[in-house]
């Protein structure tokens, strides 16, 4: 399922960016990224599946929040240094001050149970989301130079690495991104047409 | 009132944090404990947990726990210092890398990074997912997991929507 190029939209301006990633970031309860992929690559079209992938590799390696990582790039590629702003201010302003409003209410209300069931209930619900937006971005795998069975391989070996035994990300990071890209760099169509 | 926070060492602390917090912030959290509620004695355990519990339950990035401790510690001033601090720097260096690799993105090594983290990246959406459904004992909530993810996945279900009914269920005591 790969995403025309020509079929991508773009922002408006700085001000779409901010509107837009306020509106995603408040649409966003345990874990915004699910709702990027829905909103960036499904609804605006700004980002193809493999784009936001890609986006998303290097917001992972790079030290800081994933998602703030995203929006920064994301702006950055349509306006430059101002559209990064734009998109990182919307990401954080709005629910900076939900946030510490809602520090103030904590206090009174954290006991009572049917609260602490509705975080329980929003908590799951997030985790399936993660799970639902990997098995979406799934499909870009298909068209990946190094073959859908080599792909599903380094997942499912970095899933054991990290979900279960639970090692450290930066290593995991470090050993299997290493090992995976001197893979595809290996795969390549551009080179493997040079080799022949 | 905080006359006696060392705000130069609060500030610098989160800077350096901020290039360690491969992953996120909410790896660096073991080091937030033994500074804040520690060494330097600004919030109790507990205020220390509620502050990401609070963080996720609202709205936007999972980040903003870092602004919850820092305005449990020092009020406003606070929240500014520490979000500041540790945001500034890997926002900077993510966006120097991401430029540096966007003019070179024809170049095959930038190529075989995009092609051999995707699988990785799509695995550490799995790992999130993963690891928040097990970290409560029980299983009705699994089941709201996997439906949610079975949703998201075939369906253009808006997100909200799901996120609601697994507040009503949860409230009404069902998971």
């Amino acid at each position: 399922m790969t995403t025309e190029p020509s079929a991508l939209a773009r922002p408006a301006s700085p001000k779409d960016l901010f509107v837009t990633f306020t509106l995603l970031a408040l649409q966003g309860f345990g874990g915004v990224l699910a709702i990027a992929q829905r909103v960036l690559v499904e609804q605006k079209r700004w980002l193809s599946q493999e784009e936001f992938i890609e986006l998303l590799a290097v917001a992972q390696v790079m030290p800081g929040p994933n998602i703030c990582n995203l929006a920064l790039m994301t702006g950055d590629r349509f306006f430059g240094w101002r559209g990064a702003f734009a998109a990182l201010a919307g990401m954080m302003a709005v629910p900076l001050v939900i946030v510490l409003m809602l520090t103030a209410l904590y206090t009174q209300f954290a006991a009572h149970p049917a609260v602490a069931g509705a975080l329980k209930g929003m908590g799951a619900v997030s985790a399936g989301l993660f799970v639902g937006t990997g098995l979406r971005l799934a499909s870009a795998l298909r068209s990946n130079p190094m073959g859908a069975s080599i792909c599903t391989a380094f997942a499912v070996i970095c899933f054991i690495a990290v979900a279960l035994l639970h090692w450290p990300l930066v290593w995991v990071l470090l050993i299997l991104g290493t090992i995976a890209c001197l893979w595809a760099f290996k795969r390549l169509p551009s080179r493997a047409a040079s080799e022949r | 009132m905080h006359t006696g926070i060392d705000w130069l060492a609060l500030f610098g602390h989160f800077l350096l944090l901020s290039l360690l917090a491969v992953g996120g912030a909410i790896t660096v959290v073991p080091d937030m404990h033994r500074v804040l509620v520690g060494k330097m004695g600004l919030l109790t355990d507990a205020q220390f947990n509620a502050s990401i519990a609070i963080a996720q339950a609202s709205p936007g990035p999972n980040i903003l726990f870092v602004a919850v401790m820092g305005y449990q510690a020092a009020g406003f001033a606070g929240a500014f210092v520490t979000l500041a601090g540790i945001m500034l720097p890997s926002t900077t260096l993510a966006l120097a890398v991401a430029r540096w690799g966007h003019a070179r993105r024809h170049w095959p090594e930038v190529q075989a990074f995009k092609a051999g983290m995707a699988p990785i990246v799509i695995a550490l959406m799995f790992s999130t997912g993963w690891i928040l459904a097990t970290q409560t004992p029980g299983w009705r909530h699994v089941l709201l997991t996997i439906a949610a993810a079975l949703l998201v996945w075939r369906t253009r279900i808006h997100l909200l929507i799901l996120i609601g009914i697994g507040a009503a269920v949860g409230a009404l005591g069902l998971v």
